[in-house]
């Protein structure tokens, strides 16, 4: 019986297998952020260890750093004391750090693939539950705890037991305006947020393969909000092409990128290969998503009502009640009479190149609603200049946005970026939870055209039918 | 890190389901370099009210539950960001057990635990125990009507025994028998996968290290 690809990445990289039933598994990339790596290096001292692979762990600042012109000298004196461990940490143990000012600063998430880091058929871990984002490549990647982080720094491996896995197959053709944001928002608002759990899912079917690998990332970025650890999409000539573009500064160049070429053609699931679940999405009939609730998998169609109690098999009638008292919202309200006081671009999901290219075409040559508070984080330096390069940040302020450096931002407003009580937000980023971007803050999640929409008009629109 | 064999304690419910882990250790506690100090930060959102003080109207902070030590919950509990403070901060607080409910069948089915912050727990000698949803039902209405009750985590025998007086009542768990060990002996992962460093050099030269090497 032939391999699914989650099946051969994994059989590449087992060390051994353990007497508990589990593997060790090899680690090829180790990302490392601020906020789960201080108690982890910690230990290191603690038990007088070094870093295994410095040469294979690679840090950046994004959760807690500013993203404001003052962000060189961070205000709150506990988010600089664990920026300042870092910076520390990566220097007594030898590990390649990407801090505020350097030119390939980021979020975690966008800077790997931007910097050949991430490339087909690897297994990378970081701190961070949106690590899923790098299967996109057809990597296994996935979050993991501090002590696990460790772990990694320790011995470069992991100890693991293998999930079962998922198909997801988006069969036909998607529509003029609708995005692979929303395509993981309608899966995720199928399956439900413990829909994926236990999983590795894989995505695939006509319309995934027609996705760049930015939309691709973004789908995979969210697998852990379907309750999957990893998700991954095999990797083909984009993949290729994406790796060879431009100077990736880590990715394999010459003689080794022809060898490597041919190992990722081979990695793609085989015809024969069974997956323990199957999945089927018809893409063609994915209307742009809003989430109306407090988890991602509380989100409907823009032009459908917010259900009623009870309506949706996966949502308890008391979760939905709780959600309809919190986000300030009924049953049977149409979310194109939802108005919005604040919208955020960025995040791990949606901040790269082409995520603010399509915002910038929505924006073009108009203003934001007066009331609306517009955000438009980057999601690396590199990303910043670039969209710099293309004008972008000119169409975006003429629009009336805060045109910011980059980093997590809004997302999880563990930094200056946040939502005052009650305020509403149309955001790009991942989670919807309660009190995520701010105490009391109210979060609805969308794709970057449908959040640029929401600007100027000051509440949502389908973007299908939007002029 | 310590064993876990049996603890007893009291009950507390927290009858919430995909009690994710925003909630159970909000964002700007994750700004501490240090492993310990969370405990009174855990559900903080939910705890405290605007003048930080307790909410009466959360229903952990009842009088009834003041010492619980284990608690019984819903399905889903501890979705979302794979914060292991969330795991520092409920054992901090004083949670030795956490009890949650599968629900649902077959495709539908809905785990108590996610993943990452079960694998965590492990980690941290926190015992997450999964039972049915029938069972969690009977657990919430004994703890309701029978205030001080206390129960016992047996892992060795993978029960959990409700002290009801008079009446015991036994629900036997599930568990992988590799992660039962691992806390039965307090053992260290890190320890553990160091007696296989030779295994980790022969890989390391074998792996296509041409794909792992990077080099500027």
């Amino acid at each position: 019986m032939g391999k699914t690809l989650f099946e051969k990445v994994w059989d590449r990289h087992v060390v051994k297998e353990l007497d508990d039933g589990s593997s060790l598994l090899y680690i090829d990339r180790h990302l490392i952020h601020e906020v789960t790596s201080p108690q982890a290096f910690e230990g290191l001292r603690l038990t007088k260890r070094k870093v295994r692979r410095p040469d294979l762990s690679f840090a950046t600042m994004d959760h807690n750093v500013p993203t404001d012109d003052g962000r060189l000298s961070i205000k709150d004196p506990i988010a600089k004391a664990q920026v300042d461990a870092l910076i520390k940490n990566c220097d007594d143990f030898g590990v390649n750090l990407f801090g505020i000012g350097h030119d390939w600063q980021g979020i975690v998430h966008v800077i790997g693939p931007q910097l050949g880091i991430t490339v087909p058929g690897l297994t990378i871990v970081c701190g961070d539950s949106h690590t899923s984002t790098h299967g996109a490549f057809g990597c296994i990647a996935f979050g993991i705890g501090t002590s696990e982080v460790e772990h990694v720094l320790v011995t470069q491996t992991l100890r693991q037991r293998k999930p079962k896995t998922m198909f997801v197959d988006f069969q036909g053709t998607l529509q003029p305006g609708v995005t692979s944001k929303d395509m993981i928002l309608k899966l995720i608002g199928t399956i439900g947020t413990a829909g994926g759990t236990g999983y590795a899912m894989e995505y695939g079917g006509e319309a995934v393969r027609s996705l760049s690998m930015e939309a691709r990332m973004t789908m995979c970025n969210m697998a852990i909000e379907g309750g999957a650890r990893a998700g991954m999409i095999a990797p083909d000539q984009t993949t290729i092409d994406y790796v060879m573009a431009g100077d990736r500064p880590y990715a394999p160049k010459g003689s080794d990128l022809d060898r490597s070429i041919e190992m990722w053609k081979s990695l793609p699931t085989d015809p024969d290969a069974e997956f323990d679940r199957t999945v089927v999405i018809d893409a063609s009939d994915i209307a742009p998503q809003v989430s109306w609730g407090t988890s991602p998998g509380m989100v409907i169609d823009v032009d459908k009502p917010i259900p009623q109690p009870g309506e949706v098999s996966h949502i308890s009638a008391v979760d939905a009640e709780n959600a309809y008292e919190y986000m300030g919202i009924k049953p049977g309200m149409k979310m194109t009479d939802i108005e919005i006081d604040t919208v955020f671009i960025g995040s791990c999901t949606n901040s790269r190149i082409e995520d603010l290219r399509e915002a910038a075409n929505v924006m073009k040559d108009r203003k934001k609603n007066d009331r609306v508070k517009l955000l438009v984080v980057p999601g690396s330096q590199e990303v910043r200049t670039q969209a710099e390069s293309e004008g972008l940040d000119v169409i975006f302020k003429a629009a009336g946005a805060e045109w910011r450096w980059a980093g997590c931002s809004m997302c999880l407003a563990m930094n200056p970026d946040k939502l005052a009580p009650k305020e509403r937000c149309a955001s790009t980023s991942n989670r919807n939870f309660e009190g995520r971007q701010g105490k009391g803050g109210r979060t609805h999640l969308v794709s970057p055209t449908m959040a640029a929409a929401a600007a100027i008009e000051g509440r949502f629109v389908d973007i299908r039918t939007w002029a | 890190m310590e064993p876990f064999t049996t603890h007893t304690g009291l009950v507390a419910t927290l009858n919430r389901a995909n009690v994710d882990t925003d909630q159970i250790i909000p964002k700007q506690f994750l700004k501490s370099i240090k492993r310990t100090g969370f405990g009174p930060s855990a559900f903080f959102d939910w705890r405290y009210d605007e003048k930080a003080n307790p909410d009466p109207s959360f229903e952990l902070n009842h009088p009834r539950f003041d010492g619980r030590s284990i608690l019984v919950t819903r399905n889903n509990f501890g979705c979302g960001s794979s914060r292991e403070h969330a795991v520092w901060a409920l054992h901090q607080d004083g949670y030795n057990v956490i009890v949650a409910p599968r629900i649902g069948e077959g495709d539908a089915e809905v785990p108590g635990f996610a993943d990452i912050f079960r694998n965590n727990s492990f980690k941290n000698g926190l015992l997450t125990i999964e039972l049915t949803n029938c069972q969690v039902d009977e657990i919430m209405d004994l703890v309701e009507a029978n205030e001080g009750l206390t129960a016992t985590a047996d892992l060795p025998n993978q029960e959990l025994v409700l002290h009801v007086e008079g009446a015991e009542k036994r629900y036997g768990f599930e568990i992988d028998p590799g992660i039962k060990n691992q806390l039965v002996q307090g053992l260290d992962d890190i320890d553990q996968s160091l007696k296989s460093v030779d295994a980790i050099d022969t890989f390391e030269t074998k792996h296509d290290n041409q794909l792992a090497e990077v080099i500027l």
